[in-house]
This record gives C-alpha cells, structure tokens and sequence, in this order.
C-alpha cells in the first residue's frame, strides 16, 4: 500500500544476519513479506499462512517464530537469523552439512525451518535425544516425508564440530 | 637453484593427447559406476542455504497480483456478478470475469481429457470454491481486499455429491455437453457424451465370470470406501505469466507438466507453440496437483487483457477446492475355491471424479483395468465409471487411483484367508499373478517381482516367528498387504545431451524435480555412458524454449521413459565422442571406452573430452549434441473387453508389512513398524530410492489414519492444514524401513523402472489388516479414525455407541 499515511507505517532497526540494517515497514506486514520485500531474502517461504507449518521459520533473538504470522514491527531492536545467515563465509553450518550428507530434504520448501528449528534446538540442547528432537520438530511439517532422515541429521549435526569441513556439492 | 625438469612426456601430435610416462597408463582408473551408486542431490547445496529457486518465490518489475472470486454455491446458473464495489477500491487495476476471458479466448474450455473446464465460470458454477473472477492489483492485500467485495447471485440448480447416486439416471446432469481434448494417445477413445455424468464407463472382460462363481465354493461380497483427500504441496500452486513481445508470452510456473501446459494454451490462444513458453524451477511438492492446466490459462488471459505481468498463487485453503484424489466406491465379489484359490473376481468402481474431470477418466480407466490385484484369476469382469458430482475436481494423487483400490482387493484378501483359515501370506502366495501367466487385460506379466516383495515382506515382519499381541486396552497386531500397478502408456519422453568446448556436460530434459532427485538420476544415467561423474553434470530444468518434449512428470514414468530417452542422448554423445576419438588416437572405435572424463584405449592410449573438442572443432569450442527419445510400444485396449497384448512398459509392484498398537478405548492406532517394500528393477541411486519409497508410504499414512477432506454439501469444512492434519514427526512409525527388490527390468534403463508412487499402495490395507489381527474389527471405509475404530469395536462387543 504506497499511499499509506505515515501513521501506517514506521521505521524500525534490528540485526539481520549478523548486520544492523533499518527498514521502512508497514505496520500490518509480516517478517516474511518484510524480508522478500526490503531484503530480497526467500528462505522464509509462507505456505499454510497460519504457522501450522513451518516453512517460514525465521529464528527472532534466538527463538524460531513462524514469520507468517509474526509482525514485522515486532523485531524492532532485535537479531534476525534466517536461513541465508546460517552459513558463514560460505561454509554451511554442521547442521546444514548434516541435512545434505543424510539426504534430508526432498523438495526442499520446508528444509529452511527445519534446518533454524533445529538450530534453536541444538543452541539450548546440545546433544539431544531422538525423542526430544521429534517432539522439538513437531511443528514443523514435511510433505515428502522425510522426517527420518532429518532426525538423523539432526543427531549428527549435534556432535559435530562447528569448523567440520565436509565437502559439501 | 635450477629446477630439475621432468623428462619431456612424449607427445604425438597427431594424437593430441599425453601417454607419457608409459606406467600410469595401467593405473588408469576403472571408470566409476554411476548407477546404484548414492550421489548426494545436485542441488543439495541450494536446497540448504535457502537459495533454490522455486517459481512462488519470483517476482517481476511491474507484476501484478491475482485474487480469485469463488464461487459459494455447489450447482447454480450465475444470474450476476458484481464487481463495482471491487473495481472502487484504491488500487485495483482489473477485475476480470468469464466474458472478458471470451474476448480473448472464446471457447475458454480446457482439460487432459475433457475440454469441460471454463478459464473462469460462465453461465453455470458446478462445485463451491470454483473461479468466477479475479482481482488484479500491484498489492496483494489490496486484490484480497477487493475480491471480498464482488457479490455474485446464483440461481441454485440441484446437486449430486455421492459418486453412485452421481452415475444413476435422472440424477442433476453437470455438464450439458461433454467434448472429448482429443490429445493424450491413450485418450482418444473417448467420446462426446450429453445427459449423463459418467465421463467414462471402461469395461474389462477376461474369462466367464459367471462359470466362475458357479464353480467356487465361497462367495465373498463387500464394498468399500475410501475418502476424499488432498495433496498439499508445501510450495503452492503459483503461475505467473508474462508477456514477452506482442505475440509471445512466458508462463512461469510450478507444474509437473510443462510441455502440457505449453500444447493447451497455445490450443485455447490459437497460437502456434514456439510463441508460449513454459519454464518452471525446482518444484516444491507436487504429487499430482501441479498437473495439466490449473492457474496458467488464468494468468496467461489476465497478463494479455493487461499487458503486464501476472502472478496468482493459491492459499492452502484454495488448494482444497482445485484438486483433489478421487473417492471411491468399489463393490468387490469374488469366488474362491475351498483350496484358498481364487477364480471369479467381478469388480465395480464410481470415482467421485468432482465437477471436471481433470485426468480423472485416466485414473479411472489405467488403475481401474488392475481392480483384480496382482491375482491369477482366471474369470473377471471389471467396471469402473468416472463419474461428475458438484465435489472440488479431483485428478492424479501419488499412485494415481491404485491405493484406493489395493484398499479393497487387500481387505477383501484378508477376509477371504481368515474364513477360509488360510495364513493370509499363504493365501496370497497361492494366488500370485507369476511371470508368463495372463494378467487379466490379457497381458503376459514379465518383469514384475510379486513373490520376491512379499518374500521379503514375510522376512522383515519374522511372519512365522512369535508375535507379542499386547494386553488390556492396548492390542498389537500386524498385516501384509501387495499392490500392482501398470505404468501408463503411451507416452514420449525426448532428451538433449550437449558436451561443451570444454568437454563439460549438459542435459537438457523436461522432468521436473519436485523432490524425487530426477536431476540427480538423469546426470547418473549420462554420466554412466559418458563415464564422467553424476556431480560434474549439469541438468537444465524444464523450459519448452530449451528443453524438448516430455507428456509429464507423473505415474512414475520419469526413470523409465525419460531415462531411456537420455540414456540414448548420451549414447549418441558417446558415438561422436568415440568417432573423433578414434581419428585422434588411430584407434579402432570399438576399441574406445570412456571413462573418468577420457576416452581411453584398450592399450591405454586416451584423449580428454575437451581434448576431443579441439580435435574436433580445432579449438575450445562447438557442441557435440545426442538426442535420444523413448516411445514404448503399446496396444490399445478393445473397448468391450479391455483386452491388450501390451497395456503397459512396465509393471509397478508395492507391498507393505505393518505391526500396530490399538489403544481399545480411544480407538488411536500407533504403527509401531512399517516395512515398504518395492520392486524397483535397479535402484539407480539407492538412497534416494528408498527416502521415495518411505515419504510416499508415510504420506499413504496420513490418508489411512486421519487426513480426509471433510465435505458438507460440496463445501470443505476442514480446508486447513489446522483441522486436516497432515503427518507431522510424531506421527511416525517407531521404525520404518524401505526394502528394495532389484531385479533388472528388460527394458528399463540399466534395468530400472519407476517407484515414485510405489510405497503408497498397500500401506492402507496392510495397516488395516493389522487392525483386525489386533482387535478383531474389519473397517471398509478408509480413514481408520479414532472414531471409526472405536465404534467398531464397540459394535462388535454388542455395545454400539450413539450418534450424539
């Protein structure tokens, strides 16, 4: 909405992957419709558009939020990791490495979430149980079914060194 | 310092190429096996970092966003659509309704089978939730805003939803007048209908099904149901279209078939194929809803009406209401001799097919043809009616009409083995359709490895060992069950296999990667002719200005036909390659192999594949350009019987073992073990192999334990993914486990046949078997709800529950 009046719309100041940026915003806008506009970034993807999914799971100071259904005004001040943040200097993070060599995505539209989902798993509990990862994960869906191996990925991601270098193609 | 130099190697001109020192000529590697072997995914690096592209993620300068207008009436002739109210509110460009489609496009009917498919409603709606406008906006909040505006009046006519009542005479007609598309090969029999909704009856008549029954000592009649479900891939349905020139036009789109997509809207436009584009990216989930035409032809009109860019994506609720799997309805009777041999088998399907047919008639006739399971049975008569209700359309959903009916033959094998106290595996094994013997169509089977699945099945389940059953109100239970299918023919898959000046590869083909790893494949494939490695090959995705024709990424045909076809691409690569090679070397073609990126001598003399461009072209430069293409043969069915000598290139064979818990007093079933077995001929790249047999068994798991489509009067009332849950991590098995049975097939490429949709046939039954094994109930419908279960077992000890 370009004409909106000025009421409708504010600008905010947070760090995103690791960098402070500012952006002007709507107020009724999304983070995930805030990233693909203002940033150009589409690894949060909506789908479901209720956060039933998890495809569009950004992590907001830590913690992994559906960015479908979180306000943009809200990470006002605030770290915003998605998935184009996780890998740095061009090495993906284990956990990324972990989904690769398990083969642990098909399509690939919800791989995003459940790579940060994880992330915010391992960041509080580094070496979790494969019951805890499914009960951590259960909110985030894949269609193609490939939960198993995600699980696997996730287990494995867990006792790996953060400077593994796994050639990845 | 001075360097001490090596020895010169020695270089013969003419040949090009180093063969110096003469020793490392015998540590030449052996060319590395492509096939069988577990390459990581091509894109496995972009689908991590979030980088993949799918189409739902683009967005063009000036692009303008689509908002569909429902329709919220099941049956009804449209009296008026008003859209001032839309048309007012700031920032809408358009609103478009059927007759400014007809300006452009005056018989805007389109479908695989039936033209019978408006762009947008005119005259009449046929089911709730059906296009009959479209908002065009530069916001999207603003198109949604404005197609709440649009008020449309209907006058109600009388509608069918049961697929049954839908087929009998003097039920409401749908369709006043149905024209057959005329473009599938194996759709052309179908005829132009008026007055009834049946869109088409396909009969198979093998043996005297009469004697048969007379000649059997049982008789087993039931009929069972399966529900209406849906496919809901995570990427959803998105198009965009975008005019490119006064007369050309680019369809950006997530399809599964983009030569499809391409053939029809040149069709409806009038204009000649090379002027539509059709492209897609990596696809996100597909399974059979992103096929034919479903929002293409609708933004390629909105962008012509505009001239600018348009982009329509569906929201998970809309997804519910444009396609669906078919329901269904199948009466089985079957005559068995007191031996546990079955001898009469005589089937009826209605598939509730909804208000287009979409592929329906397909579905119904292709999977309708094997109703009689993978049996030798010497008498049968097969009827199947694809049948219009004012349901949401259904089409192919993963296993294309074939897990509805392993339903019913697999619950019906059950019973069967059960009366007669036959173990149920041994009843199974006594009437196994073998290689050589008839299949009902007439078809002699071959290549179809039924004993081994269930072999295989028996083993990993220790069928003969002791079983824990449980105790109290948890019961434990376990059941087998086997499917077949035929893959669908005919049907063309075309492939482009270019090396580059620098001997680097290229492979251009039309299969569409919506997860099922086909770039992956079809790089080991070439790079198993070519004797280069799968990773260093390159495979372009579908675009029909680049790529060349395929019918479609469906009914697991991709391995098998497009496999073939570039397989031969790269076979005629290989042939150029080898040519120059052998003037290079002063070598004998026959006696050139390639490998590791050389063709190589069997003296051991080689040159590189860049070495063989230059040669060839005199520098780093050229192509070097196979084409392949794979038609199989095939033999019509006669109409009357449904008899052919050849109705399919390959027989798919599916079964799954199951052991389950039963909570009595909830009635929720926990499968605790499930085993998918499946004959996949070779297993070009067995991990992913098996994840595709496991994700299409755990998304049969959802369709046998809770996902349905909840219908009031054509209206979806759970269209959410909050009320029609899909499976999610705690919905697993405890363990569950692929088992792949390779046995070359004849004519598959490096033996391989396609298994897509192989996991998803036998798991209902097999879990359904296992629910009576563990509590005594057999349930006929499908799913196998808490609900369902335990009023089952309550019925059965004589205390039923109410309706309240």
């Amino acid at each position: 909405m370009n004409e909106m009046s000025d009421s409708h719309r504010r600008t905010i100041r947070f760090t995103l992957n690791h960098r402070k940026v500012s952006a002007n915003i709507a107020v009724h806008e999304n983070l995930v419709e805030m990233l693909q506009r203002e940033f150009s970034l589409y690894g949060a993807r909506e789908s479901c558009g209720q956060g039933l999914c998890g495809c569009c799971t950004v992590l907001v100071n830590g913690m992994a939020v559906s960015g479908c259904l979180f306000l943009a005004a809200l990470v006002d001040g605030a770290e915003i990791l998605t998935i184009e943040g996780l890998n740095q200097g061009g090495e993906l993070d284990p956990l990324q490495q972990a989904f690769v060599a398990n083969g642990a995505f098909q399509c690939g539209f919800c791989t995003p979430g459940m790579i940060l989902t994880s992330k915010e798993l391992l960041d509080t509990n580094a070496i979790p149980s494969e019951e805890q990862i499914r009960h951590h994960l259960s909110g985030n869906l894949c269609r193609c079914g490939a939960y198993p191996d995600i699980v696997r990925a996730v287990k494995e991601a867990a006792v790996l060194p953060r400077a593994a270098k796994t050639s990845v193609t | 310092m001075t360097k001490v130099q090596e020895k010169p190697p020695y270089t013969n001109v003419f040949l090009t190429t180093t063969v110096y020192p003469p020793a490392e000529r015998e540590k030449e590697a052996p060319a590395r096996r492509q096939i069988q072997r577990s390459v990581r995914r091509l894109e496995s690096r972009a689908k991590v970092d979030g980088s993949a592209e799918y189409i739902y993620n683009l967005r063009l300068p000036g692009m303008l966003y689509g908002k569909i207008f429902r329709s919220s009436v099941a049956h009804g002739r449209i009296l008026n659509i008003d859209i001032s109210a839309a048309l007012a509110v700031e920032g809408v460009e358009a609103v478009i309704i059927g007759k400014d489609v007809c300006t452009l496009i005056p018989d805007p009917y389109y479908g695989p089978a039936f033209a019978d498919q408006p762009i947008l409603a005119l005259e009449k709606v046929r089911h709730i939730g059906e296009p009959v406008a479209v908002v065009l906006a530069k916001d999207p909040h603003v198109a949604e805003e404005a197609a709440e505006l649009i008020v449309a009046e209907y006058d109600p006519l009388d509608a069918v939803f049961d697929e049954v009542e839908a087929a009998q005479p003097g039920a409401p007609v749908i369709h006043d007048r149905l024209r057959p598309a005329a473009f599938f090969a194996d759709l052309k029999h179908l005829k132009s209908r008026s007055g009834s909704n049946v869109a088409l009856d396909s009969h198979l008549r093998h043996g005297d099904v009469e004697r048969g029954f007379a000649s059997a000592d049982r008789i087993f009649e039931h009929t069972f149901h399966t529900g209406k479900v849906t496919h809901l891939p995570f990427e959803p349905m998105v198009a965009v279209a975008e005019p490119t020139g006064i007369d050309t036009l680019t369809i950006h789109t997530s399809t599964q078939s983009p030569s499809f997509v391409r053939a029809e809207l040149s069709r409806l436009l009038g204009w000649p194929e090379n002027k539509v584009r059709v492209r897609t990216a990596y696809v996100g989930g597909g399974f059979g809803a992103k096929l034919y035409i479903k929002l293409e032809a609708l933004v390629a009109v909105c962008a012509l009406l505009l001239r600018k860019p348009v982009r329509i994506a569906l929201t998970t609720e809309e997804q519910f209401y444009t396609i669906t799997r078919h329901s269904a309805t199948v009466r089985m009777k079957t005559g068995v001799r007191s031996d546990g041999r079955m001898v009469a088998r005589e089937v009826e399907v209605w598939w509730n097919g909804g208000a287009y047919a979409d592929i329906g008639p397909r579905v119904s006739q292709k999977s309708g043809f094997t109703a009689a399971g993978p049996y030798d049975i010497e008498n049968v008569k097969l009827d199947n009616y694809a049948v219009y209700t004012n349901e949401p359309p259904a089409g192919a959903l993963r296993g294309f009409g074939i897990p509805q009916l392993v339903w019913a033959y697999e619950s019906q094998s059950d019973v069967i083995a059960h009366e007669l106290g036959i173990d149920p595996l041994e009843f199974r094994r006594r009437n196994l359709l073998r290689d050589g013997r008839p299949h009902s169509t007439g078809m002699v089977m071959y290549n179809a490895q039924l004993d081994a699945v269930l072999d295989r099945l028996a083993e990993r389940l220790d069928w003969n060992g002791q079983f824990e059953r449980g105790s109290g109100t948890i019961r434990r239970g376990r059941g087998i069950a086997i499917g077949l299918k035929a893959c669908i023919s005919p049907s063309t898959s075309v492939a482009i296999v270019n090396i580059c000046g620098d001997g680097s590869c290229t492979v251009y083909c039309g299969t569409v990667d919506m997860g099922q790893a086909s770039d992956t494949a079809m790089a080991q494939i070439t790079g198993e002719v070519l004797g280069l490695d799968a990773e260093a090959i390159r495979v372009v995705h579908s675009d029909t200005d680049v790529t060349p024709s395929d019918m479609a990424t469906l009914g697991s045909r991709s391995t098998f036909h497009m496999g073939n076809a570039v397989r031969f691409a790269a076979e005629h690569a290989r042939e150029q390659l080898i040519a120059v090679a052998a003037a290079s070397l002063g070598a004998e073609a026959r006696n050139l192999e390639l490998r590791n990126g050389k063709a190589v001598s069997g003296v051991g003399d080689q040159i590189t594949l860049r070495e063989i461009m230059v040669a060839r072209f005199g520098m780093q430069a050229g192509n070097i350009i196979g084409i392949g293409s794979y038609t199989p043969n095939y033999n019509k069915p006669d109409p009357q019987t449904g008899q052919s000598a050849n109705v399919t290139p390959f027989w798919m064979v599916g079964g799954t073992g199951a052991e389950i818990e039963v909570d009595t007093e909830t009635g929720h079933i926990r499968v605790t073990k499930l085993v998918n077995a499946g004959d996949v001929g070779c297993a070009i790249n067995p991990e992913i192999v098996k994840r595709q047999l496991n994700g299409a068994g755990t998304m049969q798991l959802g369709f046998t334990l809770f996902e349905q489509m909840l219908l009031d009067s054509g209206q979806v009332i759970n269209a959410s993914l909050a009320d029609c849950k899909v499976p999610g991590f705690l919905d697993m098995p405890d363990e569950i486990t692929a088992e792949l049975i390779e046995v070359p097939h004849e004519r598959g490429p490096f033996g391989a046949k396609g298994m897509g949709e192989t996991g998803t046939f036998a798991v209902s039954p097999a879990i359904g078997n296992a629910l009576y094994d563990a509590v005594g109930v057999r349930i006929l419908e499908m799913p196998l709800t808490p609900e369902r279960v335990v009023r089952a077992i309550r019925e059965r000890e004589h205390r039923p529950l109410g309706n309240e």
